[in-house]
């Protein structure tokens, strides 16, 4: 079937377009990688040229590994992250699931509620969300950050789950229900299973926003013990903007977990998307 | 939300008296999501209808706004973000969008090779933070380290290389397309997934009938992921009008060169927290703050009540 659809000279100009996006996607990314290793003469010089014996120099990761806490930073972005995406999967699946399953008094009214805040960026009351910080004592802790982005993640998880909730067959909650199942096991034992490729569209969508987010961080946990990677390379990279190695290989540090996070769950993300095809 | 839908429902699910679970459901997401987002927004929308008066905060109805539009220099400014702005989402549209629905027409196809390959690389710059894409692109098309200018040379158009991050009238334009390069792996995942759940039954008898390649994309396929290009748009619109650490972190607080990338969200900071010699105006920026609220809600609106019921759906 698929060798009916294609053409050498057709599939090569696809090839050729994609290969040259890849390459603009990713260039920037190499060269940042790239010139961390260098010494600052080979880094001006020749910026395109690969790392040779002489050229080699670890010199701006030793500027950067004395002067901040990388490892702190990042152990920090990682506890937010993926406790905030854990509670977004989990309160967003339910809600998602109330909304799509039950015809009650007040769904419309509920649903468009929780989606409102699809449409309003939550940045817009930063100032009352800090003084309510302030008031419960969350300031300069995770768990101000935690709140935050769960409240933010929730509205597009509840209506990206609740689209994809509507799709699962009422035949077989029917059958549960005659079954014998309380409407809680429908819930994980059928539903969730079957909309597992829009949860892990939700994860990633969620989980970028959290780790990248510079403008909480800076307002609700700027301390030394609280701050995310995000925060760490961006207060570094000020201090240090016209030492090119320190400023590179502080880049490389901040580009090479995610890039690690994205290897190990790029199959799940991407198994998780073609398996929404398998009908 | 789909009218039939609900009708299907109610015929299957029996009605019972106190059904907790609902509630149980829908506690945690509701609680979260009032106390942390919807409470503090409507403090916020509040406070643009006060003002210090005579050293105490006091309900000074919609003068704010008046002094907003009124004042000339907070007018130009606002006016000169709003169009900035307006201009940053018209490039998303015109060029992130397309170039995504493209990439996830390519990738989809049957039997290509490579295909995972592709797609997780081009997805890499979505997961950067702004502060590297920031840097990293401040860096290649800085004239001191001179990676941008060379690679044109390549090319042979060194001559049209400029400090287009410096240039007020090419600022904007250079940041909206990092912008793009950055966020293109959101249309495209989305779109990819749209075109995966397309039933290969309905591939298959267009191919019976002859519509192939290019005809089938267009007459096939992309009216079946209009409504994910809608909700992309939508998605695209409320991010646009929100975005600030970007502009922030390539050409600082102030939207460089002389305001010139100065979009919404760096206003609002400006204004609500104060910079360099300007001191941080509460009322003023949630006055700023609700303006921009309003702006969302009208383009929301609009695809809701207008676009999007005019979008076909359909049901496999």
């Amino acid at each position: 079937m698929s060798k009916a659809r294609s053409s050498p000279i057709r599939s090569s100009l696809i090839h050729l377009a994609l290969i040259s996006y890849t390459l603009i996607a990713l260039f920037p990314v190499f060269l940042t990688l790239v010139n961390s290793l260098k010494s600052r003469n080979a880094i001006f010089r020749d910026p395109m040229a690969l790392p040779t014996p002489k050229t080699f120099s670890l010199i701006g990761y030793e500027t950067v590994l004395s002067q901040g806490d990388f490892l702190g930073y990042f152990q920090n972005s990682m506890i937010v992250t993926v406790v905030s995406i854990a509670l977004v999967l989990l309160f967003g699946a339910m809600a998602a699931f109330a909304l799509s399953e039950y015809r009650f008094r007040g769904n419309m009214m509920m649903g468009l509620y929780l989606a409102l805040g699809i449409m309003i960026p939550i940045r817009l009351g930063t100032v009352a969300i800090l003084q309510g910080m302030v008031a419960t004592g969350l300031v300069n802790t995770l768990t101000a950050l935690v709140l935050v982005y769960t409240a933010q993640g929730l509205p597009l998880a509840i209506f990206i789950l609740s689209e994809f909730m509507r799709t699962v067959s009422d035949d077989l909650k029917s059958a549960g229900r005659i079954d014998g199942l309380s409407e809680y096991a429908i819930f994980f034992r059928l539903v969730l299973p079957l909309v597992r490729p829009a949860m892990a569209t939700v994860a990633v969508f969620t989980m970028i926003p959290i780790w990248n987010d510079l403008w909480f961080p800076l307002i609700l946990a700027p301390g030394e013990e609280t701050k995310t990677i995000t925060l760490g390379a961006q207060m570094f990279i000020g201090q240090y903007v016209t030492n090119w190695n320190a400023v590179l290989s502080a880049l490389s540090l901040a580009i090479l977990p995610v890039l690690v996070l994205y290897v190990i769950f790029s199959r799940q993300l991407i198994r998780g998307i073609t398996s929404g095809a398998v009908k | 939300m789909n009218q039939s839908d609900i009708a299907e429902t109610e015929t299957i699910v029996p009605r019972h008296p106190v059904r907790w679970h609902i509630l149980v459901f829908l506690a945690p997401a509701f609680l979260v999501y009032t106390a942390v987002m919807i409470l503090p927004l409507v403090e916020t929308l509040r406070l643009s209808l006060f003002n210090v008066v005579d050293g105490t905060m006091a309900f000074v109805g919609l003068a704010n706004f008046q002094r907003l539009f009124g004042d000339p220099r907070l007018a130009a400014d606002f006016w000169n973000a709003l169009w900035n702005n307006t201009i940053f989402f018209l490039i998303h549209m015109a060029v992130q969008n397309p170039i995504g629905i493209a990439l996830a027409a390519m990738l989809s196809l049957p039997g290509l090779r490579f295909a995972a390959f592709y797609r997780s690389a081009i997805f890499v710059p979505t997961l950067l933070s702004f502060v590297i894409v920031g840097f990293i692109w401040k860096l290649i098309l800085s004239p001191i380290w001179g990676i941008a200018p060379g690679l044109m040379d390549l090319v042979g158009l060194k001559s049209l290389f400029g400090p287009w991050l410096g240039k007020p009238e090419s600022a904007l334009i250079t940041v909206s397309l990092i912008s793009v390069w950055q966020y293109v792996g959101i249309p495209m995942m989305l779109i990819y997934a749209a075109l995966l759940n397309i039933p290969d039954e309905v591939l298959e008898a267009a191919e019976i009938d002859g519509i192939t390649g290019w005809g089938q994309f267009w007459k096939i396929k992309l009216p079946l992921i209009l409504p994910s290009i809608g909700i992309i748009s939508v998605l695209t619109f409320v991010g646009n009008f929100n975005a600030f650490d970007l502009i922030y972190t390539v050409q600082g607080a102030l939207g460089g060169p002389d305001g010139a990338t100065d979009i919404l969200g760096t206003l609002l900071y400006r204004t609500f927290f104060g910079f360099q010699n300007q001191m941080g105006n509460r009322p003023m920026g949630a006055t700023i703050a609700t303006v921009m609220f309003l702006i969302i809600l009208a383009g929301v609106s609009l695809y809701l009540f207008v676009i999007q019921r005019r979008i076909r759906r359909y049901q496999f």
